[in-house]
């Protein structure tokens, strides 16, 4: 037994060296910069297995053979991992460790004022989902449809675009991969809203700014629309698309490789036969048609560079007569034909040391001819004395280049620093022939060049600022522009932020007001944005209220036949609230969102004899947008409901000396209802060569009268009322893909 | 007794060559079946303390795979049980560092494949109709791969037989569909032979009962 005990000592001692010494006890708590516990960080001795968790209460305690200076090692994910020195002798060692939270997109807080952003980037000013812009029911899967579903913009019927805080169409400037776009809608016609021409889904990304924006973006005076183009795809497919409205077939090819891609597609649209079933007010000769066309490729230049372009190229007319109001018996006729080709080539490269490269170019040439006229009764043209002005020809020949480069630093998290340049440059010709045939040929030249800077900076996770400065110089106005940009958001609790928001906006006077017969200015608009966000859950809170200021708007008088700018003398302002929540969670598989705007604007330009609220600005402004997925029937349910108060009308007319009101009052309040029904029949099916979706959309479904506003006879004696086309309208199509996946299988396993 | 004393002595030379795997074995035992106690009892606590004692194994060692494998199997199989969609990318993006320098060290491996398609399933349960177009065709391939890495594991079938079969019958899940996976991964369980005790052999009995209630 004696003999044995020293030898079962030896065994022990040989086999755990370490044992020779006692364990060490090393304890302590874990907590953040705020003297919050932090629960489940790891703390391990460097180099050895040993090492603890930290309970619920930040508290952790383990127990290592180790001896001597050793490194302890304390992390969790969203915290700076800290090493400290510490000295194991056998005794308890307690240690209390202080971690600072890192500074990531995920906890930071969130420069959100004034802007709405539709992606799946995982930040709080994401409120809105990819999908949502074609799930909209109201949206009519166009880009701006689901925008004007949130507050900021009017529900403006009887033209295009989007109309922010009291602002009109052409303040608002759409950007694709950084790059302006020209002539983003189809060409306009009168009283008849006309659509995006490009397809929601080549997007990956939407910002939709509704003031306040950055200073890499100008020319907008009230908002800029962001997109941002996908990227790969995620396999190769062929597509056939077939509506009530025409069809559709392209093919999207993605390298072996994975590293590039490229594609083509072609539409045809024509609405003749909707138009045949659903009475339009307009009798046309031509039913508006389409050929659309366009080409990508993208291509991974390294591990973060890519390289995309995107080519678009469009051939449409139309041609129609309507009861003319100057007129009786006699009608109005109006003819369009346009092509567009745009083509935009970006590239974006990290550099070493968090420097980043993003290159954009964009290029488009648009031509609009137009054609004016009188018809009599049996559709003969006619020229009636006095109204020949009504007839006449328009062509609009355009060029217009944007190039635009801009270098990025991080450091330190998020902290950044951009700076950059921008060109643009519109070249076009026109060619006014009158009713007697003699022509008025135009040109006009314009290019704005910029430089801009801006620097995000994250004192911590709760508190950022944003600062940046864009120059301008126009050489149609012979001047510059300075303008400063400033927002600041400040994390109030888990999930809640403050933010503020500061900013001058340039923008130069439409080109359909020049040339101008006096000396113009940058039109400005200064922005004030104060916001609240609470997003926790699946439900977002917003709250904004914002001041905004005109100055230097343009004035216009008649020269000629034309309304052209006169001085720049205009000025106007526009204050509100908004509100926006959303709720993905209360019930179960149903998403919701409701937004309201109050918006009090008036301003004096262009024609306007004093200020005044104008046309395209409602008081209030609501919708109630709602969404439900069906599993058992495959399908997804959208619907919308969208509110405007009257808003105002005028008849403004000269009368020799200047301009007056003939007439004026308010239009009743809009309503209009929508829905629509994706169905997804094979969702889920096994080994399924194509994907189908059948999409059903019905606006307006309860028939409502909706009044877009007035128009006057040239008499001023006579007034009609501009309402849609038709009253309700239906749509009906289904979108096939071909491709070698089996994606819908996959996601439905993890559903 | 100079036998004896030389014996020990011998041992203690021999020592650090020895203890060394011994005591990376005896760790990695000691973990393993803590990990299966940790998740029958749903122990969350105990499972983010054994996930980091796979962890501090993994950079002690710095060229053994399995401890990373673990570490990140635990992250993983942590955000199954506790099933808290909207915390699942945090804990993806700390799997997927793990997966990483597993990575690094085992290249092809078909665990680690599965494991790469279940994190990102992790991340698609996050919001499945946002996401399944990004993630499902990603989840897709990653198990493809760990089917053809090695046929004869039967973790990704019992991994697509167990997706399918909560997948509702109307998008072409439940049992019908998940039954000839989920057979087809008790056939390989039973013919599956770990290469060491320390490589994976999870999921037979799991397997075993997602099977019976699929009769």
């Amino acid at each position: 037994m004696n003999t044995l005990k020293p030898l079962t000592i030896l065994f022990f001692l040989a086999l755990s060296p370490c044992a020779l010494t006692a364990q060490t006890t090393v304890k302590g708590l874990i907590k953040d910069n705020r003297n919050n516990s932090i629960a489940g960080a790891s703390i391990a001795i460097k180099d050895s297995y040993d090492g603890g968790t930290s309970d619920s209460a930040g508290r952790y305690s383990f127990k290592t053979y180790e001896k001597g200076q050793q490194l302890l090692v304390v992390s969790i994910i969203g915290y700076k991992t800290v090493e400290m020195q510490v000295k194991l002798e056998g005794t308890v060692v307690t240690l209390d460790v202080t971690l600072r939270q890192e500074i990531t997109e995920l906890s930071a807080v969130v420069l959100s004022a004034g802007t709405f952003e539709a992606s799946d980037r995982k930040r709080a000013v994401a409120v809105l989902d990819p999908i949502d812009i074609v799930t909209t029911a109201s949206g009519n899967g166009d880009i701006t449809g689901a925008l004007k579903t949130l507050p900021g913009a009017q529900q403006v019927g009887e033209t295009e675009g989007l109309f922010v805080r009291g602002g009109t169409a052409a303040e608002t400037k759409t950007f694709i991969d950084g790059s302006l776009v020209n002539n983003f809608f189809f060409t306009s016609v009168p009283n008849i809203a006309q659509f995006g021409r490009f397809s929601p889904f080549i997007f990956k990304g939407t910002v939709f700014t509704t003031g306040g924006y950055s200073a890499l973006y100008g020319q907008a005076l009230s908002s800029a629309l962001i997109l941002e183009s996908i990227d790969l795809p995620e396999r190769s497919s062929a597509n056939l698309g077939l509506s009530v409205l025409g069809g559709s077939l392209g093919y999207q090819h993605l390298a072996k490789n994975n590293r590039s891609s490229g594609g083509a597609s072609y539409s045809y649209t024509n609405l003749a036969p909707a138009f045949a079933v659903i009475k339009q007010k307009q009798d046309y000769s031509v039913a508006p048609n389409y050929h659309n066309a366009d080409a990508n490729f993208r291509i991974k230049t390294s591990k973060t560079g890519m390289l995309k372009y995107y080519g678009y190229f469009s051939s449409n007319k139309l041609a129609f007569t309507v009861g003319s109001i100057d007129s009786l018996g006699y009608l109005d006729k109006f003819a369009l034909r346009n092509t567009n080709h745009f083509h935009n080539l970006s590239w974006k490269e990290n550099l070493p040391k968090k420097w980043k490269l993003m290159l954009g170019f964009s290029y488009t040439n648009n031509q609009d001819n137009i054609e004016s006229g009188m018809q009599d009764a049996g559709k003969r043209d006619v020229q009636l004395t006095g109204l020949e002005a009504k007839n006449f020809g328009f062509d609009l020949g355009g060029n217009y280049v944007n190039g635009k480069g801009v270098l990025e630093k991080k450091w330190k998290g998020l902290n950044a620093l951009r700076f950059g340049g921008e060109y643009n440059y519109n070249k076009d010709r026109s060619v006014y022939t009158a009713y007697n045939g003699q022509d008025y040929p135009g040109s006009f030249m314009e290019t704005v060049s910029s430089l801009f800077a801006e620097t995000d900076l994250y004192a911590t996770n709760d508190l950022a600022l944003k600062g940046g400065l864009r120059a301008e110089h126009s050489r149609y106005l012979g001047k510059y522009n300075l303008a400063p940009r400033f927002s600041l958001a400040y994390k109030l609790a888990k999930g809640s932020q403050a933010s503020i928001a500061y900013g001058i906006f340039y923008q130069n006077p439409e080109r359909r007001y020049l040339p101008a017969s006096g000396d113009l200015s940058f039109m400005r608009a200064t922005h004030y944005i104060l916001q609240y966000q609470k997003v926790l859950n699946n439900q977002s809170l917003r709250a904004e209220a914002f001041y905004k200021k005109y100055d230097n708007l343009v004035k216009t008088g008649m020269t000629g036949f034309t309304e052209a700018a006169v001085s720049s003398a205009g000025f106007g302002d526009a204050k509100g609230v908004e509100f926006f929540w959303r709720d993905r969670r209360s019930i179960r598989n149903f998403d919701y969102w409701v937004s309201y705007s109050f918006l009090d604007t008036k301003r004096d330009f262009l024609n306007f004899p004093y200020a005044i609220t104008p046309n395209f600005a409602a008081k209030h402004t609501a919708s109630v947008v709602a969404k439900k997925f069906v599993q058992k029937l495959k399908t997804n349910f959208n619907f919308s409901y969208n509110y405007s108060s009257g808003r105002p009308y005028y008849n403004i007319r000269y009368d020799g000396s200047g301009y007056t009101f003939t007439d004026r009052g308010q239009i009743p309040d809009y309503h209009n209802v929508s829905f629509a029904l994706n169905y997804l029949p094979k969702i889920g099916k096994q080994n399924a060569k194509s994907f189908a979706v059948y999409v059903l959309q019905v606006s307006n479904i309860f028939n409502i009268r909706q009044i877009y506003g007035y128009q006057y006879s040239l008499s001023g004696h006579r007034k009609e009322t501009i309402v849609p086309t038709s009253r309700m309208f239906v749509y009906l199509g289904a979108f096939i893909s071909f491709g070698v996946d089996r994606t819908e299988e996959v996601i439905n396993n993890s559903l | 007794m100079k036998k004896i004393i030389l014996l020990a002595l011998a041992a203690l030379l021999l020592q650090p060559v020895f203890s060394q795997s011994e005591k990376y074995t005896g760790a990695m035992k000691k973990y393993l079946a803590e990990t299966d106690s940790a998740m029958a009892k749903a122990d969350m606590a105990r499972l983010t303390d054994i996930s980091a004692a796979f962890e501090r194994i993994g950079d002690a060692e710095k060229n053994q795979w399995l401890p990373y494998y673990y570490a990140a199997y635990t992250q993983i199989m942590f955000a199954f049980i506790k099933n808290v969609p909207a915390e699942n990318d945090a804990i993806a993006d700390k799997t997927d560092q793990l997966i990483a320098k597993a990575d690094a060290l085992e290249k092809n491996n078909s665990e680690l494949s599965l494991l790469k398609a279940m994190n990102l399933s992790l991340r698609m349960l996050v919001n499945p109709m946002q996401r399944w177009m990004q993630y499902g065709q990603q989840v897709q391939q990653h198990s493809q791969d760990a089917m053809t890495q090695d046929p004869s594991n039967p973790r990704p079938y019992w991994f697509s037989g167990v997706s399918l079969k909560n997948t509702p019958e109307q998008f072409g899940g439940g049992c019908a569909n998940a039954k000839p996976l989920l057979d087809k991964a008790l056939e390989l369980y039973a013919a599956f032979k770990p290469a060491s005790e320390l490589h994976p052999s999870w999921g037979r009995q799991v397997c075993e009962k997602e099977a019976e209630g699929c009769k």
